[in-house]
């Protein structure tokens, strides 16, 4: 059954200030800002708030780091690799404490917590890989030419996280950056900001030299801007909303052209045939939404169901959903966490009236799990319209919406009318169907039975409004350096 | 204490199957070591056995994860660094190289390693653009059976050298290293137990070329070998695997490779650089500078520089730490080399030091250079792997690359000049796998080696290193 402790266990908080040169640096403008338990709504502690200035001083530091005679630039590829490969094993080393502190400013379950962690560190350890192995290339010409490439750093990257996996996102965008050899400034998400300031700390421990990873907190608005604006920062990298991504785009045209990749929001639908197992069908379409509480950017917000084994899907769906465990994330049989904060939580019961309005049937969940902290109960609705909120908008809680369908070739339109397009799932044992689906889906991972099949070396990213650029995998190194040509005329005789 | 000189097969220690062993000989004293279980075809059948179970599509190896696989592998290295001690001695006893020269092979060893286990996550097929209706791709899938034959010169770098990649692309192994220096390999595979290999991955069997090499290069259920040795053997290794099962073979083979100094190198360098061009691991090197080309306007002052060098050059037990050369192989070697000695001399080039031997026990033989070394003679043509320094002057530069050039050899180059055409028009011109532009040996993990011609075929190191471990499949599915 769900708990929900109404005291959070005793963590300690180390490190809340502004991280910048292996220093630790209050903000300029003296402000804090609060950073809240989202399983009880109660402030955990003050952080350190950034803004401009602090920016500036961070992009000062990461200059110096990435002057072509520093320690950093001067290090030998494969050193690269190893200081990469030890932070790595920092993050398994204090994972006990690590998961309890992701969780506390998270709300994820403790479990949720550790496989993040390890997650992280396995795509660190797969980036480290890199450092020695990307190549340029020597090209054919005249013979009196030497033709060639070079893959070099771009230099300052800055890197805006969003909340639901903070350490994840953290080493998704230091991975190929730093392989890469690459200086980076990465502001956390003002929801999350502690395990971010704290990995910091383990990046000083590694041995990266002064000014190589600096970590500022703060907001949207007057960090993260500050980061976009920057006339010096020299690409940048977004993970998080459309509207916001849109944003960070257009101010990188207006400031330098900073290079901009972007990886953004979803719609994802997963489409369940006729021939798949139902009970398997189920499961998968379960964890498709629900899991972190449905706060991710490939959530199977649309499950598309076959006709014929409509009914039983919902039925057996609506079954596991009320057997959720939604609780305490610090108890170890919770399933499900709170939503982040009162404003998504807000948001989120919105849709669900909207949903009911609009006329799909509620068929679980719907309200609050909890009167502290912003639980939500997962939600089934049936019967939904494709020109319903629920349907076409990005609700990021656990709200599933089940569509019918008949005929394959209609409903892969129907999956492709969105702006979204970042993955989409399909269920069947058909080899044919699966792979025209394959074929036809306008997403940047296509997942035939299963989902969220994530890995380190398969690149991740949006076709569409789901964002530009890839992540992980090789793919993932392209928008971190920047090609140089050289050409080498032989003038004379020898 | 040697504690391994058994077979090594399924992660356990055999006996011979044929009851013999054979003796281990210390280089610098001349005496046994110990004796070591004498491999031959029936422990190869055995090994073999293993190694395909291991390979099995169900086996524990084949179903790893690859982060999982290269988590193994970059255990093994950390493991030879921490034993780097004890190993390093294992090393310089069985093999003769001073202690320090074993310690940067050992982390040498652990960073190629190192560099292959990076690779495991990252060896990619390709989807390719076919007709509407097909789905093309290919697969890069582990060959399977790989033998293994390494030679006594770097006896723990070579194993290295042919571990990484072959276990990167998921391959399993039959390893026999050199009968001189079996010790450190045999080692070696205790770690990898340690590591977490599963049984019948990688197995180590001690054995001579005739009985237990040519089991292994004419076996019928092996898939590949990879041997690194003289071009004799290297002949008969790809006749032995064409004639059996056409097994995939690559090979890295001798050296007779030039150092070609210009008249603007700055001389106190080139000396320097071309010394240890040659005399680097008592000259048993197959990429050894041995026939160094001096532009005739320097010609003079290099010779006296060099002479001065090599007279300096200390010469001695290799567990002292000021030596600099230790003993070479064994008493055949030995010989061959002061043979070499000999045909210089009648052959009408100048001794101007050393030529002799060096004590009066073991094999050391002192830093010997010849000047007024002309192509045709047989130290010009013939690889001693000996220390033996041969000086040719040259005046044109389109000359020297014409005679640099003509030898059936082609493993490394190496030029020193200032200028940049010159530096890059050699990099064009010189025959040879590596070429090296004001340095010599500049051997790198991710760079490629490999041979020219006669030096061999294939590379090894790089991402081109994984080339050789991996069978390509093509599917082509139709949607029907």
């Amino acid at each position: 059954m769900a708990s929900f402790t109404s005291k959070p266990p005793k963590i300690e908080i180390k490190y809340t200030q502004i991280f910048i040169n292996n220093d630790w640096h209050k903000a300029t403008n003296g402000k804090t800002f609060p950073v809240i338990n989202p399983s009880t709504g109660e402030e955990i502690c003050q952080v350190e708030e950034g803004t401009k200035n602090d920016i500036d001083k961070a992009v000062e530091a990461a200059r110096k780091a990435f002057h072509i005679n520093s320690p950093w630039r001067t290090l030998e590829p494969s050193a690269r690799g190893k200081i990469m490969r030890k932070f790595a094993d920092l993050l398994r080393r204090d994972i006990e404490y690590l998961a309890q502190l992701e969780t506390l400013n998270n709300g994820k379950p403790v479990t949720n917590s550790k496989m993040d962690i390890m997650g992280a560190a396995a795509c660190i350890d797969y980036y480290a890989g890199w450092a020695d192995k990307f190549t340029g290339e020597t090209l054919p010409t005249t013979s009196d030419m030497f033709l060639y490439t070079r893959h070099e750093p771009i230099g300052i990257c800055g890197q805006i996280i969003p909340w639901n996996y903070p350490i994840l996102m953290l080493a998704t965008k230091l991975g190929p950056a730093l392989a890469c050899g690459n200086v980076v400034i990465l502001k956390p998400s003002e929801e999350t900001p502690l395990t971010a300031l704290y990995c910091a700390a383990l990046i000083k421990e590694a041995g990266f030299p002064p000014g190589v990873v600096n970590i500022v907190p703060g907001d949207g608005p007057n960090c993260g801007n500050a980061i976009v604006l920057h006339e010096h920062i020299n690409k940048i990298s977004f993970t998080g909303s459309v509207e916001v991504g849109k944003k960070v785009q257009e101010g990188a045209a207006k400031s330098n052209l900073k290079r901009v990749t972007l990886e953004l929001g979803g719609k994802s639908p997963l489409i369940i045939c006729e021939d798949a197992d139902v009970n398997f069908a189920v499961y998968v379409a379960h964890e498709a939404i629900f899991h972190n509480a449905a706060q991710n950017c490939i959530a199977a917000s649309r499950t598309f169901v076959h006709s014929k084994i409509y009914d039983e899907f919902i039925a057996k769906s609506v079954a596991l959903a009320k057997k959720r465990i939604v609780g305490d994330p610090f108890d170890p049989a919770t399933q499900q966490g709170p939503q982040i904060n009162k404003s998504q939580f807000k948001r989120i019961l919105n849709y669900i009236e909207s949903g009911k309005k609009a006329g799909a049937k509620l068929e679980c969940g719907g309200e609050k799990a909890n009167d502290k902290g912003y639980f939500i109960k997962p939600t089934v609705f049936s019967n939904v319209k494709d020109d319903m909120e629920i349907a076409r908008e990005e609700i990021f809680g656990p709200v599933m919406s089940v569509f019918k369908f008949d005929s394959y070739d209609e409903v892969i339109e129907r999956a492709n009318a969105t702006n979204f397009g970042l993955v989409a799932g399909v269920l069947t044992k058909d080899l044919t169907r699966a792979l025209k689906f394959v074929q036809e889906l306008q997403a940047g991972s296509v997942w035939v039975n299963t989902y969220a099949a994530m890995k380190a070396q398969a690149p991740f990213g949006g076709f569409k409004q789901s964002g530009q650029g890839r992540e992980f995998g090789k793919y993932g190194l392209e928008p971190y350096y920047e090609v140089k040509t050289v050409a080498i005329k032989l003038l004379s005789k020898m | 204490e040697i504690k391994y000189t058994q077979l090594f097969i399924n992660n356990e220690w055999h006996k011979a199957a044929k009851g013999k062993t054979f003796p281990v000989i210390n280089p610098s004293t001349g005496e046994e070591i110990c004796q070591v279980e004498e491999g031959t075809r029936e422990d190869v059948d055995k090994a073999v056995e293993a190694a395909r179970k291991a390979f099995d599509i169900e086996s524990p190896w084949r179903k790893l994860e690859p982060a999982a696989r290269a988590n193994l592998i970059r255990k093994f290295a950390d493991l030879l660094r921490r034993d780097i001690d004890y190993l390093s001695k294992l090393e310089t006893l069985n093999n003769g190289k001073p202690v320090g020269d074993s310690k940067g092979d050992i982390l040498g060893s652990a960073a190629c390693i190192d560099y292959y286990a990076g690779w495991v996550d990252k060896i990619a097929g390709e989807t390719l653009p076919g007709a509407h209706d097909q789905f093309i791709y290919t697969r890069h899938e582990p060959i399977g059976v790989c033998g293994q034959i390494i030679p006594w010169n770097y006896p723990i770098m070579m194993m290295a050298w042919k571990f990484g990649p072959a276990l990167a692309c998921g391959n399993v192994i039959i390893l026999k290293p050199a009968e001189q220096t079996p010790l450190t390999a045999l080692y070696c595979a205790a770690l990898l137990k340690e590591a977490g290999f599963p049984p019948g991955v990688v197995n180590v069997i001690p054995g001579d070329g005739p009985e237990c090499g040519n089991a292994i290069a004419s076996h019928e259920h092996i898939d590949k070998v990879a041997f690194t040795g003289s071009v004799e053997i290297g002949k008969k290794i790809q006749e032995a695997a064409a004639k059996s099962n056409l097994k995939r073979v690559t090979l890295e083979l001798g050296g007779k490779s030039p150092l070609i100094i210009c008249e603007d190198a700055d001389i106190d360098y080139a000396v320097s650089v071309a010394h240890r061009a040659i005399f680097t691991n008592a000259a048993q090197n197959c990429t050894a500078g041995s026939r160094t080309f001096v532009h005739a306007k320097i010609y003079d002052q290099f010779i006296a520089k060099s002479i001065e060098l090599a007279k300096n050059r200390v010469v001695g037990d290799p567990f002292d730490s000021n030596t600099e050369q230790g003993p070479q192989i064994n008493e055949s070697q030995f010989k061959k080399i002061l043979d070499y000695v000999e045909a210089g001399k009648k052959d009408g080039a100048k001794l101007e030091c050393g030529g002799e031997r060096h004590g009066n026990k073991g094999y050391f033989i002192k830093p010997t250079i010849f000047s007024g070394v002309k192509d045709d003679m047989r130290i010009a043509r013939e690889e001693i792997f000996g220390p033996i320094m041969s000086v040719l002057k040259f005046d044109s530069y389109d000359e020297v690359i014409k005679r640099a050039n003509s030898t059936s050899f082609g493993l490394g180059a190496g030029v020193i000049t200032k200028d940049l055409t010159r530096g890059l028009t050699f990099a064009q011109r010189l025959e040879a796998g590596s070429v090296w532009v004001n340095d010599y040996d500049a051997i790198i993990n991710q760079a490629p080696f490999g041979g020219f011609k006669q030096s061999g075929h294939g590379r090894e190191l790089g991402k081109y290193g994984l080339e050789s471990y991996y069978e390509v499949k093509t599917v082509v599915v139709k949607l029907i």
